[in-house]
């Protein structure tokens, strides 16, 4: 009854998504079989390290990955339409009309010859068909909703004159703009200052609120995660390690990896445990070949996990992990 | 804003001073004195001693420096060794047909450049991009001298199109169309000459700039590519250009010597070359003064102009 | 290091293997130093006057013609290879080594003494090439050495900055920082840290060094102001087959194509060793 409803409300299906980078006859996965799914009207995380393959991910839904890299594999499934199988050109029309994405870093992502309001008017004329006139009142209307004091003057200045929090809400309405059904946002604060991280955290939930959209919000940071997520996706290695609801990953996390990223993090609850770096680092992904890819790094792992690969394994209609020995909670609960 | 062209004005000028000082002393240093210009052997020592006295050639080396500075700030730029002509009337005469020859050539070569570097840019990797940039980094290792005579001799020799020496027909000085038929050669060098350079230059500002982040964004948005490329590449791309075609303000000048001197066309080039083959210091060392001013200025020019056009710049000192 | 320096040289292996032309340059480069080294196995003597075959169009006997004089065109383009690649190599040596000098001085001291040695550049840098170098050589009897001085000695100032750039930047990592601490001298330092770092950009500099001296070399040549009778460089053969380009056009083909050719092998070099140096524009 529950998953009937929840399929029902799919907008967004990813499955066996595959994708790798091509420099001559060497070849590196880095999206190495994905399946996620977004529901509409929610706010998905997706944690990971960083080199854990979230980003090209959700560009290789896009399909805007650089020119080097292919899209392998894999079935994505917008509200119904299948867009692996869409030409180039109709792929372009889904992207900033049903799609929009707002970046890492809002220095480099605005044209530093164009205004703020062009940025804007043009989409607004591209993707509503706006007559220009209209579309300047507009961009105005849109900076205001997203924060940005005196707009009538902002609209007119240069990227430049901007300081980055501002930027992220110019780029932020450039998403508004397109009245998109998924906004996704990779790593949009990463690049802020703790208290704009915030004030942009708040701005994105009260217009995914307003406007109704789905989002993907791609970060590092589970502390941002925490704020504003009700489901997450935890990421390494180019696959997903453990997929539930939030309250679910935080509170009974199944995988030895969300464990440790938990454990890496100071707890928000004011308890006090020792914080727990994850030893080494995220493995380079022409080494992986078989077994787990967090193996080498995890704390648990025995004979089986170097030479197989875990299947998921569900522990709710909303939780699954990948990993042998998450089905044995005691085994693993500290 | 204008804090900073006062600041980069008041740089150039020590610069422009050195410049001078090293003309003066190449002159000193020729084998030569300066008075030998002015004289014919049948004058009398006391006339000569005269006339050294009225240009200031009895004083000092220091003194000297002044009475020539003063002479080239007011258009006096001394006289021809060989022919005792005056050098300022003779660059004034043989400017304007340089920079007849040098800026169709060069707007010609600039525009070609930004379609094919821009074009070339944008298909990177792809068949075009190879032939164009192929074809510039070919076209560098071309002598301009060795593509002259290769024209001269199809378009001069065997098809018998085009004039191929001076800038007119004896007889037929004031015709236009005849005009034209002198410049389409050597306009035709100085422009391929030019080409290859500015080609590469914008080829690798578009394949910059087509890896900003910028872009990717206008694709998450679902710009074309054409989009892209017109709607905020080319402005990215141009801007910069602006620097380098200040900075070909000394070409007005020197930008045609070897050019000129194959096709015999009266410019500064030729004027040049011969003053050099004939050791005629004061012309060479007006020529040398010439040129490094305006490399000089158009630096000078470039930066202030990049400051006026780029608004991040623009905004800084405000 | 050797480990360093081998993959280096696997990486330029693997370029040229990538990159056709590049490997056509090297090929290019290599066949035309050996034939200018091997020149007196020619069989005609390259001042040999022969005035029953002067102005022969090719032919079986003399592959390219003769000149004006009946002299192997063939043979004197060789030889004029070798005038062509003197000038441009030792110009390079001059160049280069002024030019690493000044930039490591500058860029290591600083201050001072990078300020005036900069304005210095600054000065030289303003007064155009063909001027510059036109305006010296009268000062000096022409000929191959005047022309080889006056190339190396003012055409230094763009890989000055260049090492200047490099020096600024090297000066500053930890192993120098230490070296320095540690109570080297200056000269040590200098010498052991700053040059073989510099290294990179200067092999890079120096294979368009080349390229540069033997287009100037040319050029001032054909100019008639650089190598005189009775040595000939490619440029000095251009400047004679200008005179009879009506009659004998192959007099220009052949010195011409040689100049490109070997101009463009320097510059593809250059190209290739700069994407075995920096790994970032080896894409491009």
């Amino acid at each position: 009854m529950e998953n009937n409803r929840r399929e029902k409300n799919v907008l967004l299906d990813v499955k066996n998504l595959r994708t790798a980078f091509y420099n001559g006859d060497s070849k590196m996965e880095v999206v190495r079989g994905i399946d996620f799914t977004v529901q509409k009207g929610e706010i998905l995380g997706i944690v990971g390290e960083s080199g854990s393959g979230k980003s090209v991910m959700v560009k290789s839904i896009l399909g805007i990955i650089p020119n080097n890299a292919k899209v392998d594999a894999g079935e994505i499934v917008l509200d119904g339409e299948h867009l692996e199988s869409l030409s180039k050109k109709e792929k372009r029309a889904i992207r900033g009309r049903e799609i929009a994405m707002i970046f890492q870093d809002p220095m480099t992502a605005l044209n530093p010859l164009k205004k703020a309001g062009d940025h804007l008017v043009e989409l607004l004329v591209r993707v509503r068909g706006m007559k220009k006139k209209e579309a300047i009142n507009e961009a105005i209307e849109l900076l205001r909703m997203v924060g940005i004091p005196s707009p009538e003057t902002r609209v007119n200045q240069y990227p430049h004159e901007f300081s980055g929090g501002m930027r992220q809400r110019v780029l932020i309405a450039m998403a508004l703009a397109c009245n998109p059904k998924l906004l996704i946002a990779d790593e949009p604060t990463t690049a802020l200052d703790v208290t704009i991280q915030a004030q942009i955290l708040e701005l994105l939930k009260k217009l995914q609120k307003e406007n109704d959209m789905s989002v993907v919000l791609i970060t590092h940071d589970l502390g941002v995660v925490a704020t504003i997520c009700s489901r997450i996706l935890v990421m390494y290695a180019g696959r997903v390690m453990e997929e539930g609801m939030a309250h679910e990953i935080f509170y009974s996390p199944k995988h030895p990896y969300t464990k440790a990223l938990l454990n890496s993090i100071p707890r928000v609850d004011g308890e006090k445990t020792r914080l727990k770096p994850i030893k080494g680092s995220a493995p380079s992904l022409q080494t992986i070949s078989s077994g787990c890819p967090f193996a080498d790094r995890c704390e648990f792992a025995f004979d089986k996990c170097f030479k197989e690969t875990p299947e998921y394994q569900s522990f709710s209609s909303t939780q699954k992990s990948m990993c042998f020995l998450a089905g044995e909670g005691a085994k693993v609960d500290d | 804003m204008l804090k900073y062209i006062f600041k980069r004005i008041m740089g150039a000028i020590p610069l422009l001073i050195i410049i001078s000082i090293i003309c003066f002393g190449l002159i000193q240093l020729a084998p030569y004195d300066a008075v030998d210009a002015m004289t014919t052997p049948n004058m009398s020592e006391k006339t000569i001693e005269l006339i050294k006295a009225r240009y200031g050639l009895d004083q000092p080396a220091y003194m000297q420096y002044f009475y020539w500075i003063k002479g080239i700030l007011s258009g006096e730029w001394g006289y021809s060794i060989v022919t005792h002509e005056s050098i300022s009337h003779n660059l004034s005469t043989r400017i304007p047909n340089t920079i007849l020859l040098v800026v169709p050539a060069y707007i010609l070569a600039l525009i070609l450049s930004i379609i094919l570097g821009l074009f070339s840019g944008a298909k990177k990797g792809k068949l075009v991009d190879k032939i164009i940039d192929g074809y510039s980094s070919f076209g560098i290792a071309i002598p301009s001298f060795w593509l002259a005579m290769i024209l001269v001799f199809i378009f001069g020799y065997s098809l018998n199109l085009f004039p191929i020496l001076g800038m007119h027909t004896i007889g037929s000085e004031g015709s236009f169309p005849d005009l034209l038929s002198h410049i389409v050669l050597p306009c035709t060098v100085l422009t391929l000459s030019f080409l290859p350079e500015l080609v590469r230059y914008v080829r690798s500002s578009t394949i910059g700039q087509l890896s900003e982040d910028y872009v990717m964004v206008q694709q998450a948005y679902g710009a074309g590519a054409t989009s892209i490329l017109f709607r905020h590449v080319l402005r990215n791309v141009l801007l910069p250009i602006i620097t380098i075609v200040g900075m070909s303000l000394p070409m007005l000048v020197t930008g045609a010597v070897v050019t000129e001197t194959v096709f015999g066309w009266p410019g500064i080039g030729t004027y040049f070359v011969t003053a050099i083959r004939g050791f005629d210091y004061p012309i060479v060392m007006a020529i040398m003064l010439l040129s490094s001013s305006l490399v000089i200025i158009g630096n000078l020019v470039s930066d202030i102009l990049y400051s006026i056009v780029d608004p991040r710049i623009k905004g800084m000192g405000e | 290091m050797a480990v360093k320096e081998n993959r280096k040289i696997h990486k330029f292996k693997t370029e040229l293997k990538r990159n056709k032309t590049a490997a056509f340059a090297l090929g290019f480069l290599v066949l035309i130093i050996l034939v200018s080294v091997f020149a007196f196995l020619s069989p005609y003597p390259p001042n040999k006057v022969d005035v029953m075959n002067v102005l022969q169009q090719p032919n079986s006997k003399h592959l390219f013609g003769t000149d004006e004089l009946g002299r192997d065109y063939f043979t004197r383009a060789i030889y004029g290879g070798r005038i062509s690649l003197t000038v441009g190599i030792l110009a390079m040596l001059i160049s280069t080594s002024i030019g690493v000098l000044v930039g490591t001085v500058s860029g290591y001291f600083g201050g001072r003494i990078d300020s005036i040695l900069m304005r210095f550049v600054d000065v030289i840098s303003s007064i155009p090439w063909m001027i510059l170098v036109t305006v010296v050589s009268i000062y000096l009897t022409p000929g191959l050495k005047a022309i080889i001085l006056v190339i190396g000695l003012f055409t230094w100032m763009s890989t000055a900055r260049l090492v200047r750039a490099e020096t600024l930047s090297i000066k500053e990592r930890e192993y120098v920082l230490y070296a320095k601490s540690s109570g080297q001298s200056i000269r040590k330092v200098i010498w052991k840290h700053i040059i073989p770092a510099v290294l990179p950009t200067f092999i890079v500099a120096s294979t368009v060094s080349i390229a540069n001296a033997i287009i100037m070399e040319s050029t001032l040549s054909f100019l008639g102001l650089g190598i005189q009778q009775p040595l000939s460089s490619w440029g000095s053969m251009l400047q004679n087959a200008q005179g009879s380009l009506g009659n004998a056009p192959y007099m220009a083909i052949l010195p011409g194509l040689l100049i490109v050719f070997t101009v463009y092998s320097f510059n593809k070099m250059g190209d290739v060793l700069r994407a075995v140096v920096e790994p970032k524009t080896s894409g491009k």
